[in-house]
């Protein structure tokens, strides 16, 4: 009984220190000039005007980050996904074999006739021989040889590190070989020391995407109400959560960038008539691209959360404007709702008051607040492993977003209007008439504006720092990752992996919401750490101190 | 099926779905099993992460990999900045005892000059002077996370052991143990016992990599071989190394004997009764003592239970695939038990990796199909073509083993659709007991289960 109360937050509230102090104890440890760039990832958070954040900096060597690299981006994220791309990692073993099937993106094939080759990592194994000789001849071969056996519709290729440093033109080779076997080869130079993280490998990926893929194939599509969702990877089956409640709405998803989605999708994608954004960070360069080329709106929606789920399909309702379908979504949201409520107050009764910290990801640490709050946790302290301050301040920053070296090195894209495909479905005069303070578009507010006041915001967390958020605030659970899930648990905290799920899911959309109240109410409900110590661990010198008996009817 | 076995002959171009990973991953193994040390990767980040993404998956431990963290101007002009950064943070962070530096494919392909750097860093920055670095050379294009496994642990031998080194306290044998689990590498330890003798496992990653709850934070996990016990292997008693492709080139254990003349005793991984035999007579000669009886009444239970069980494995086909001192050790003991181990493949190409095989199966090697250099889809090709009963495998081989309708039993790395393999015992009499059991209930598990009536009584 009295271990509950003192293990309760509000048991301990007033002896934590503020964050102002948490910080300064992170960063004390540092030499300068370390300390000088973490002191600006690391801010306590002040909704009504949100500071100035260090994001998208070069990460400090030796600081044991989290973060991965451009081709993980690429490749691993975005792309990777595509079920019906035949993938080729064109460098020695370690990338390809890595990037096969670790990443959680569900798939099953849409269309009769498509072959998921999503089981295959191919790689073309470069030796000694193709470093010091070049590897663009065994690029070459290893295409043929994948044509000749799989007969894909698409071939993509990946560089990495050794490529660009020994100088093969991975993209002649594509264009050599797209000319030779009559398909679509394209080729992405996302070598891993490409900008600072993943993120660059995002972006690379999108470029890629709308240059050889987007816009391919004008066949127009069926349904009253057509979307692409950009930046779901359906991890878990989030997409499938997310597909099942806009069928009920009867909104068609043309493509899921890129979770569980196919090649044809793809190029077909311009046919939709607006593109919702789940994960700003990953693909909002291809909402951008798309509504330049061809007038296609964008807003930036979130699924993750019953509040956010809402408000989602009501956004989308109203930018079509029916209202049929503006009371199917009611209809939907009421059903689905009658069964989420009962789980969620029950669970409310054990998790409320609980904390939580998140560390995760380009839009996660922002997302799953969402579904905290639903269970009436407290975030009190998130941060990104890899996103950039519009995801933190708000897109109302990028104006103000100096440009550095390592952003100037990832190609940005002149995107002019389509004159033969603009507006053809009129959807750039239904933003301009829609458009308001009430109805915004290309938008994205950012983390920091949603999350308490004076709760810590820390941009790609270091392990040193993680120790010492724990050992300050003892959070009830941490959403991270599968490199940081142990640690975190040594230390008697419950880690939910928010990029991989912990092999469960979906937690987007309504079941999902079920799915992840009951996962975080069993974490935060254990009792495993309770017996760290045997029975006899406290029995010796109980005894000797016998100043302080144990109170025997307690 | 013509079709399929066809491109056995041909050569590829294309690795797919490739049966080894990069030999980074294999040198941070070993420095998790040094006590104090971090791993440190001189490259691009991605390396770090993604090692250490696969490492806690097999392990489901804490596995902290440092990385110099490239940019594209370091690549372009060298990552010496980075890399004394990086390694002063580490150090201020971290506290290491040592740290243990990989190369990468990119610092390799820009020719970094290690030792160089590593001067360097130690002369410049006050801090790191006190703190030995141990260098590797593990480009992934050349050998896999066995090559550099081995090569990390020579690293580390050659590195410490010295001439000048303090005698151990009391009779000690070197234990170079290859990529084993955590439980093997606690039997290994315990085998010494009975002879009397302390281990120097090199590495030993039993504790670091499979630990108990902490009641309190560790900056690094703790255990692991000590640096002072690794300066003193020189001193030992000798040295007993497993592996069968270590007898293929300088291991740390002849480097030891050459140096300081202890004697080295290359060993296979002491899978199976001939290969427990080799090991239990090495510490007989090494410690001057008879093998206990303990060890004795483990390998007659061992014997007894190949008598009980040969009507179950005569004449049963198996595909092995996995590190090549898994391979050979495995094709070895199934060849005594009876199983016929028709394919051997592994993803790498060791030096006389036929030859080697050749030399531990009874029964020859006409009939097996010897693939180094392979991928899971040539093993799947090789499956097609043999029809073997059993796939000995890492995780990676399930989507072949389920297309198939083949029982997958789980071994080397990684595993990680499976729970324990770092408990899971192997090595010794009574590893290869429980390795032997495993090996038989697959097979009447499978048996059982294809059979539409429901036979209990087996």
């Amino acid at each position: 009984m009295s271990d509950e109360a003192t293990d309760s937050p509000q048991a301990h509230e007033g002896l934590v220190p503020s964050a102002a102090e948490a910080r300064e104890q992170m960063l004390e440890i540092y030499p300068k000039k370390t300390r000088r760039k973490r002191e600006k990832q690391m801010l306590v958070n002040d909704p009504g005007s949100p500071g100035e954040i260090g994001a998208n900096s070069r990460t400090v060597p030796g600081i044991i980050t989290q973060r991965g690299c451009s081709y993980a981006g690429c490749k691993g994220v975005v792309i990777g996904p595509i079920y019906d791309i035949l993938h080729i990692t064109h460098g020695p073993i370690g990338c390809g074999w890595y990037s096969w099937l670790s990443r959680r993106n569900m798939t099953r094939i849409r269309k009769a006739g498509e072959t998921n080759f999503l089981q295959y990592s191919m790689s073309t194994d470069m030796q000694e021989e193709q470093i010091v000789f070049g590897g663009e001849k065994k690029l070459a071969l290893a295409i043929q040889e994948a044509y000749d056996e799989f007969h894909p519709k698409a071939i993509s290729i990946y560089a990495t590190c050794p490529v660009g440093l020994i100088g093969d033109d991975i993209h002649k080779v594509c264009r050599e070989m797209k000319q030779k076997l009559g398909i679509n080869i394209f080729g992405f130079s996302c070598e891993g020391y490409k900008g600072v993280s993943q993120s660059a490998g995002h972006h690379i990926a999108n470029n890629g995407v709308f240059k050889h893929m987007i816009g391919l194939d004008d066949t127009p599509v069926e349904g009253k109400y057509k979307i692409n969702i950009l930046g779901e990877y359906n991890i878990g089956g989030d997409a499938w959560e997310i597909d099942r409640i806009l069928a009920l709405c009867g909104i068609k998803i043309i493509g899921t960038l890129s979770g569980g989605v196919s090649y044809d999708d793809i190029t077909n994608c311009h046919m939709a008539d607006l593109n919702v954004v789940m994960c700003h960070r990953s693909i909002n360069y291809m909402a951008e691209m798309m509504e330049k080329k061809f007038g296609i709106p964008w807003f930036k929606v979130n699924f993750i959360g019953i509040n956010g789920t809402k408000k989602s399909l009501r956004k989308i309702a109203k930018y079509f404007g029916d209202k049929e379908l503006i009371d199917r979504v009611e209809e939907v949201i009421a059903k689905e709702m009658s069964e989420v409520r009962p789980v969620v107050e029950d669970v409310k009764t054990r998790t409320s008051g609980k904390t939580a910290a998140l560390f995760v990801g380009g839009s996660r640490a922002h997302h799953y607040q969402d579904l905290f709050e639903d269970m009436g946790m407290k975030v009190i302290s998130a941060g990104y492993e890899f996103a950039h301050r519009d995801d933190y301040e708000g897109r109302d920053v990028l104006p103000h977003i100096k440009m550095d070296a390592d952003t100037r090195n990832i190609e940005e894209l002149e995107v002019e209007q389509d004159p033969a495909r603009f507006n053809l479905r009129g959807t750039a005069d239904r933003k301009a008439a829609l458009q308001s303070e009430e109805f915004s578009f290309s938008d994205y507010e950012g983390m920091m504006r949603q999350m308490g006041k004076d709760t810590l915001v820390i941009d790609d967390i270091s392990h040193h720092e993680m120790e010492k958020l724990i050992e300050i605030y003892k959070p009830d659970v941490i959403g991270s990752g599968i490199k940081d899930k142990y640690i975190i648990e040594k230390m008697g905290v419950p880690c939910k992996q928010l990029h991989s799920y912990d092999y469960g899911g979906p937690y987007a959309g309504f079941k999902g919401a079920i799915n992840f109240y009951k996962e975080i109410d069993r974490m935060t409900s254990t009792k495993v750490w309770k017996y760290i110590h045997a029975p006899w661990h406290d029995a010796a010198p109980a005894a000797e101190a016998a100043a302080a008996p144990e109170p025997v009817n307690a | 099926m013509s079709e399929d076995t066809s491109m056995l002959n041909e050569p590829l171009h294309a690795t797919r779905n490739a049966c080894k990973v990069c030999a980074p991953l294999g040198a941070a193994m070993v420095f998790k099993g040094v006590s104090g040390c971090l791993p440190f990767l001189h490259g691009s980040q991605g390396c770090a992460t993604y090692i250490r993404r696969y490492m806690i998956s097999h392990f489901r431990e804490p596995v902290d990999i440092a990385s110099s963290s490239f940019s594209e101007e370091d690549a372009i002009f060298g990552g010496s900045r980075n890399f004394k950064a990086g390694v002063g943070n580490a150090i201020l962070q971290y506290e290491p005892e040592l740290i243990g530096v990989a190369t990468t494919c990119l610092s390799e392909t820009i020719g970094e000059n290690m030792i160089a750097m590593i001067r360097d860093s130690q002369k410049d920055v006050e801090i790191t002077s006190r703190t030995p670095l141990v260098h590797v050379s593990t480009p992934a294009y050349n050998g896999s996370h066995s090559e550099g496994f081995h090569a990390a642990v020579k690293a580390m031998v050659t590195h410490f052991a010295h001439i000048d080194a303090p005698a151990h306290a009391s009779p000690t044998l070197n234990i170079m143990p290859g990529m084993v689990s955590c439980a093997d590498l606690r039997h290994l330890r315990e085998l010494a016992g009975l002879f009397g003798m302390n281990a120097v496992l090199l590495p030993d990653y039993s504790d670091t990599l499979e630990g108990a709850s902490w009641d309190a934070y560790h900056r690094l996990s703790p255990g692991g071989t000590k640096v002072a016990e690794i300066r003193s292997m020189g001193r030992s008693l000798g040295s007993v190394e497993l592996g069968h492709t270590l007898t293929t080139g300088e291991s740390a254990g002849a480097w030891l004997e050459k140096s300081f003349d202890v004697p080295n005793f290359p060993l296979g991984l002491p899978m199976g009764l001939r290969f427990c035999d080799r090991l239990m007579g090495a510490l007989a000669a090494i410690s001057g003592r008879a093998t206990p009886q303990s060890l004795l009444a483990e390998r007659g239970r061992l014997l007894d239970s190949y008598v009980d069980a040969h009507k179950y494995l005569s004449g049963v086909k198996a595909a092995v695939t996995g590190e090549p001192d898994l391979v050979i050790a495995m094709a070895g003991f199934l060849s005594e038990i009876g199983i016929r181990p028709v394919i051997c493949a592994t993803g790498t190409k060791p030096r006389h990796f036929k030859e080697l095989l050749a030399g531990e199966m009874e029964g020859g090697i006409e009939d097996v199909s010897i693939i180094p250099g392979s991928d899971h889809h040539r093993l799947e090709a090789a499956v097609r073509e043999a029809k073997p009963d059993l796939i000995i495998g890492t995780s990676k081989a399930m989507p072949l083993a389920r297309a198939l309708g083949i029982p997958l039993l789980r071994s080397g790395f990684p595993i990680h659709d499976r729970f324990g393999a770092q408990r899971e015992l192997t090595l010794g009499y009574r590893g290869t007991q429980a390795l032997f059991d495993r090996i038989v209930n697959a097979l009447l598990e499978h048996r059982q289960e294809s059979n539409p009536i429901g036979y209990s009584y087996l």
